[in-house]
């Protein structure tokens, strides 16, 4: 089997595609290559030949669906590609809207559906949250950071992008501050989301016809300084695991999700702070601790439901070198793909 | 009687004293005497029998057991591990 995975920064905030691929490779019963998908030669992932059999760039998600159809075709004419798995927010809709192409190419994904996806897009959540009777933080949308429309005792707020980027503002003038910082990377509207204060608490599954096929739940131990765990912990709380298979089913969703919530200290109920639609960057700690949510979701045929996993078991990320040759990069700067020894 | 005995019976204890509640993430350690009350509750002792356990295991007389008990279960409530019932 050849699985094209993208999301592959391995950064200070890493994306979720190195822990996608670890997952996959250490699966006993993968058997095939796996394919780097990158939007720049410089995410590291695609500089570790121990990972990946290639790597290929991709027109980055504004060039539109089109372009990012025809470097898949082009990919798969050499590749022979069976399955792709999207790790990145952004690249989404496009994914989506070609997957019926690369369907009859016979190139698998495990999407949602465009509705699915954006009934719990950030914009969303509030409007979602409400018609199924879960809580979430208010939220507000600004377009103009002259109109924030906000007050000294709405402090402190959550200044978040449409995608990505969160920032806890504690003034007026930090809210607009980080409103502009955001907007220049991620365009409006930007969202000012009230802070509630408790343990974050996050669950990742992956969802088939609106079924969760497993969750693993986990609590965040050591944070970064963007908010971001850094260290967590495998948990298991039921009333997560039932909201988590109650989201799916609201959104009937397909594909995997990380569930993110804070367990209010003021009124101990949970509150959704974000539904993101991907694999998350702690997936590996789900394989660590005997659900490999990555392999499910390309044998979602063959595998049953899992629920049985390991608490207490502990992730932490760490930062290490990878020593490369300035060719490698030299090859993907002006060729756009290079190859490594493949598995089979 | 226990404050929620059927939660305390869920956290798992290492010897070395480390208390982690595997519904919440919320981990604590305890001393010898803190984990001996919690193995003992963890296998279905009562009161009468914890403290008759600790007064065998730590040489301590049965008022030093009691207040011993008491006062790690309150620990226990105020650290939000378990709530009395």
């Amino acid at each position: 089997m050849n699985v094209a995975v993208t999301g592959l920064n391995a950064v200070d905030t890493p994306g979720p595609g190195v822990p996608v691929v670890r997952c996959l490779k250490e699966s006993p019963n993968f058997k095939g290559n796996i394919i780097g998908l990158a939007y720049d030669a410089l995410e590291p992932g695609i500089l570790d030949n121990n990972l990946l059999s290639s790597a290929y760039l991709l027109p980055y998600p504004g060039m539109g669906q089109q372009s990012l159809l025809e470097r898949i075709r082009f990919v798969h004419e050499r590749e022979q590609l069976d399955a792709i798995i999207p790790t990145l927010d952004a690249e989404l809709l496009n994914f989506i809207q070609i997957q019926p192409a690369l369907l009859a190419l016979s190139i698998r994904l495990i999407l949602p559906t465009e509705e699915s996806l954006l009934r719990r897009a950030k914009t969303n959540l509030p409007k979602f949250a409400k018609e199924f009777g879960f809580k979430t933080p208010k939220t507000s949308l600004v377009t103009d950071p002259n109109n924030l429309n906000l007050t000294e005792k709405d402090l402190p707020v959550f200044v978040k992008g449409i995608f990505y980027d969160a920032y806890l503002a504690y003034s007026i003038d930090d809210v607009t501050r980080y409103v502009q910082k955001i907007s220049a990377k991620w365009g409006y509207p930007v969202l000012l989301q009230e802070y509630i204060e408790g343990d974050e608490f996050n669950a990742a599954t992956v969802g088939h016809e609106g079924r969760a096929v497993g969750i693993v739940c986990m609590k965040k131990l050591v944070l970064t300084d963007k908010g971001k765990g850094w260290a967590c912990v495998t948990i298991k709380n039921d009333k997560l695991i039932d909201m988590t298979r109650k989201i799916v089913t609201c959104l009937k969703w397909n594909g995997p999700m990380e569930v993110e919530v804070i367990l209010s200290k003021k009124d101990h109920q949970f509150y959704i702070i974000e539904l993101n639609p991907r694999f998350p960057a702690w997936i590996y700690l789900a394989k660590a601790a005997g659900i490999n949510l990555p392999f499910i979701s390309l044998m979602l045929e063959e595998i049953p439901h899992l629920n049985c996993y390991q608490t207490g078991v502990v992730f932490s990320n760490y930062t290490t070198n990878l020593i490369t040759d300035l060719t490698r990069i030299q090859t993907l700067f002006t060729t756009g793909e290079i190859h490594y020894e493949k598995a089979i | 009687m226990l404050p929620n005995a059927g939660r305390l019976k869920e956290l798992a204890i290492s010897e070395t004293g480390l208390i982690f509640d595997p519904s919440t993430g919320s981990i604590f350690t305890a001393n010898a005497t803190g984990v001996a009350i919690l193995m003992a509750i963890k296998e279905g002792k009562d009161i009468a029998t914890i403290k008759g356990c600790l007064m065998e295991e730590f040489e301590v007389n049965e008022n030093t057991a009691e207040l011993d008990i008491q006062d790690f279960l309150n620990q226990l409530s105020t650290t939000g591990f378990v709530k009395s019932s």
